[in-house]
């Protein structure tokens, strides 16, 4: 079946049923709109068809709310809106509460991204299965919405925002169940957030993630940026993924302006993508086994991580590899000697991996912890719509670069890594291959690399436009929505990590491991805190 | 276990040396190994040999933690001049702030200053942390750690490197804050 083909079936099995979609012709997004009363009953059908939740978001304009839900399927994205207008109640004399179906009931996906709606916006998702706030702590009363207009950027904070300490956990009680909070500071030298643990003796029964600590008002700090601007902010989005998410809201931005980045800025932006990826994952790699106490790995990837590191500061300027990209191409050329340098090493690193990987791969300890340990089920990751190393490693055949070619990936073909086995071994290995299939694709993009410009000048977009880049991180896909308001400023920015739909499934995967086997559950899972807290 | 000892001896000491001059190809690592010895001496004298780290992200993007890791990597190895990262602030003379505080992190950020036994020192590390940053002051975001508790250095950077780092550390041992 065609990608094309199951849009005409759905939309026919939609108006079958009576479901009345209006086809929105806007450039790069296809975009359905429905009535607000028919939000829960289109998830009911996508979910029957196979459609994948990808990302929800809310937007106002003007007294009315947009809420949008993106779905996926056979590498073809479908944005679905809705509009709701507030309404006056003559009783109260005020705006009745805003409300829509969930479509958590049946995507468990949509859960905290409904919550967060709920929380910036004030719009309530009818029949959701969780109710609780998500990213209010105690920064902003419950009655105010920080993403309404009407809410200044500044707000009205406290002089001491207090700890928001009687957020409603799930309890647990019976003969030697114990509870164990962790964080939000934690012990090593990572990002913060709330783990509550149930536990019997060492099993955990139960964890519940509580996040939102390093929130800071992301989407609101966006409004009225440039659009070099919004692009430095999306490379703040979370630190290890600043090229993703810089090129994801290039991307958005690009749409909207109706501008195509030249041939050479697709391949250093495919460069700059993939060494990011490898970077990550020989970090990863390394930290998984620090987890299990295995040093001479974490030793050996830290040194190979470092060499990386550096050669990015030599070619690119910037170790991480910050704000390369901008709006139209990219910042910086690559040079001939440079390209040299970058294919030299990828050899090295290729001969020292393959001896690194031997030793890691014949160490029985390594085994006895990593296998078995922490399985996620190709269902649950389904279910959460699981992504990247995470989801490929439960069975998740998905990967942007493929599925959704764009440039320069749609002049490659690359292998995508999966595995079944679900467990942290598998999400190791998945990254191993993940990094061999990044190396090859480099030393393609290098060797594709004809002399021409970086940057297509940029061209002011209409009020109003809007445009959504979704691209393959290295976590996973990153989609970015924007829409401009006048004179190139942005209206809206929401960018969807993908660590918001695989942070769930970690809660899923340490069910019936001991609690000290949760920080190397955690690590082979490697979310990003500030990505999911925006 | 014959591969792990093999893989080891091929690798050798890639830790950049403090007195050697033989590594000096690469730009940064002779300014690593003064920086190294001298704050080695300071740490020595004023310290009576190490000093203690806890380092909190109060709402970084993720982008400084990375970077401080580096110190911990065989090239940096912060360890053996005597600086060392741990698990409590309880135990810790130096708080290593990164991120704008994030109003969400404000009370677990003083709660752990309060935690740090006197003599204590932070340090503010990145923009962010030096002076809000790309996220400056919102609804949600305090602005620069000084915003929240008292710092007595700042490594600027977006984020520093680990070279930077070093130096910003030997800028606060060095500092009349630091009473010998």
């Amino acid at each position: 079946m065609s990608a094309s083909k199951w849009t005409t079936d759905f939309l026919k099995q939609l108006d079958n049923l009576g479901i009345n979609v209006a086809q929105i012709n806007i450039p790069s997004i296809t975009l359905w709109q429905i009535k607000n009363t028919e939000w829960q009953r289109f998830a009911e059908l996508a979910v029957e068809q196979g459609l994948r939740w990808v990302s929800g978001w809310a937007e106002q304009s003007h007294e009315q709310f947009f809420v949008n839900a993106c779905f996926e399927k056979q590498g073809l994205y479908v944005l679905l809106r809705t509009i709701l207008t507030p309404e006056y109640d003559v009783d109260t004399q005020l705006d009745r509460d805003l409300e829509l179906p969930s479509q958590a009931t049946v995507y468990p996906a949509a859960n905290r991204s409904e919550r967060h709606t709920r929380d910036m916006f004030g719009i309530n998702f009818a029949g959701h299965p969780d109710n609780r706030r998500w990213t209010r702590h105690k920064a902003w009363p419950e009655q105010s919405y920080p993403l309404r207009k009407d809410f200044d950027v500044q707000g009205m904070p406290q002089d001491i925002t207090p700890p928001d300490k009687d957020y409603p956990f799930i309890k647990s009680d019976g003969a030697g169940v114990y509870e164990i909070p962790v964080g939000p500071v934690h012990a090593g030298i990572i990002e913060p957030g709330h783990f509550r643990f149930q536990a019997v003796g060492e099993l955990i029964l139960n964890l519940e993630e509580r996040l939102g600590y390093v929130h800071k008002g992301i989407e609101k700090i966006a409004e009225g940026r440039m659009p070099q601007s919004l692009a430095r902010l999306a490379g703040r989005v979370s630190g290890d993924t600043t090229v993703g998410h810089c090129w994801a809201a290039c991307r958005a931005m690009e749409f909207a302006a109706d501008i195509e980045i030249p041939p050479r800025a697709a391949l250093i932006r495919g460069i700059l993508a993939e060494r990011e990826r490898i970077a990550n994952h020989l970090g990863d790699m390394g930290a998984i086994c620090n987890d299990v106490a295995f040093v001479f790995a974490q030793m050996q990837f830290t040194r190979l991580r470092e060499l990386w590191l550096r050669t990015n500061a030599t070619v690119f300027g910037h170790r991480l590899l910050m704000d390369r990209i901008i709006p139209g191409g990219v910042l910086c050329d690559l040079s001939e000697p440079s390209c040299g340098l970058i294919k030299q090493e990828i050899i090295r690193l290729r001969i020292e991996l393959a001896e690194i990987l031997l030793a890691v791969d014949l160490n029985s300890s390594l085994e006895d912890r990593l296998y078995t340990a922490g399985y996620l089920s190709e269902e649950i990751a389904a279910a959460f719509g699981t992504l990247g190393y995470v989801g490929r490693a439960s069975g998740q055949d998905f990967d942007v670069r493929r599925d959704a070619p764009y440039a320069p990936y749609d002049q490659v073909s690359f292998k995508v890594a999966v595995e079944n086995q679900g467990d942290i071994a598998s999400r190791f290995w998945v990254r191993y291959k993940e990094i061999n299939a990044a190396l090859k694709l480099i030393e393609g993009f290098v060797d594709q690399l004809v002399p021409g410009e970086i940057i297509t000048a940029w061209q002011i977009p209409q009020a109003g436009r809007e445009g959504l880049g979704i691209i393959e991180g290295w976590r996973g896909e990153i989609t970015a929505f924007v829409r401009f308001d006048a004179d190139n400023k942005i209206a809206r920015f929401y960018p969807r990590d993908p660590s918001i739909l695989n942070w769930p499934a970690l809660e899923k995967l340490v069910l019936d491991n001991i609690v000290p086997d949760f920080p190397v559950c955690n690590k082979s899972v490697n979310g990003s805190y500030s990505g999911n807290d925006l | 276990m014959l591969r792990l000892l093999i893989k080891t001896l091929k690798t050798g000491v890639v830790t950049e040396k403090l007195n050697s001059r033989s590594h000096s190809a690469r730009g940064g690592e002779d300014e690593l190994e003064q920086l190294g010895i001298e704050i080695k001496r300071h740490i020595d004298r004023k310290f009576s040999g190490s000093i203690a780290i806890r380092e909190v992200d109060a709402g970084s993007c993720n982008g400084c933690e990375l970077e401080i890791h580096a110190l911990n990597n065989p090239y940096y190895d912060i360890e053996r001049f005597g600086i060392h990262f741990v698990a409590s602030p309880r135990h810790a003379d130096v708080l290593l702030v990164t991120g704008p505080v994030s109003r969400n992190m404000q009370t677990a950020l003083l709660r752990t200053y309060e935690a740090t036994p006197h003599p204590k020192w932070v340090i503010a590390v990145g923009d962010c942390a030096a002076c809000g940053g790309e996220f400056g002051v919102s609804y949600a975001s305090c602005g620069a750690v000084s915003n929240v508790i008292p710092v007595d250095a700042v490594i600027p950077g977006c984020p520093p490197t680990p070279l930077t780092l070093m130096k910003g550390l030997l800028g606060l041992i060095n500092a009349g804050s630091v009473k010998d």
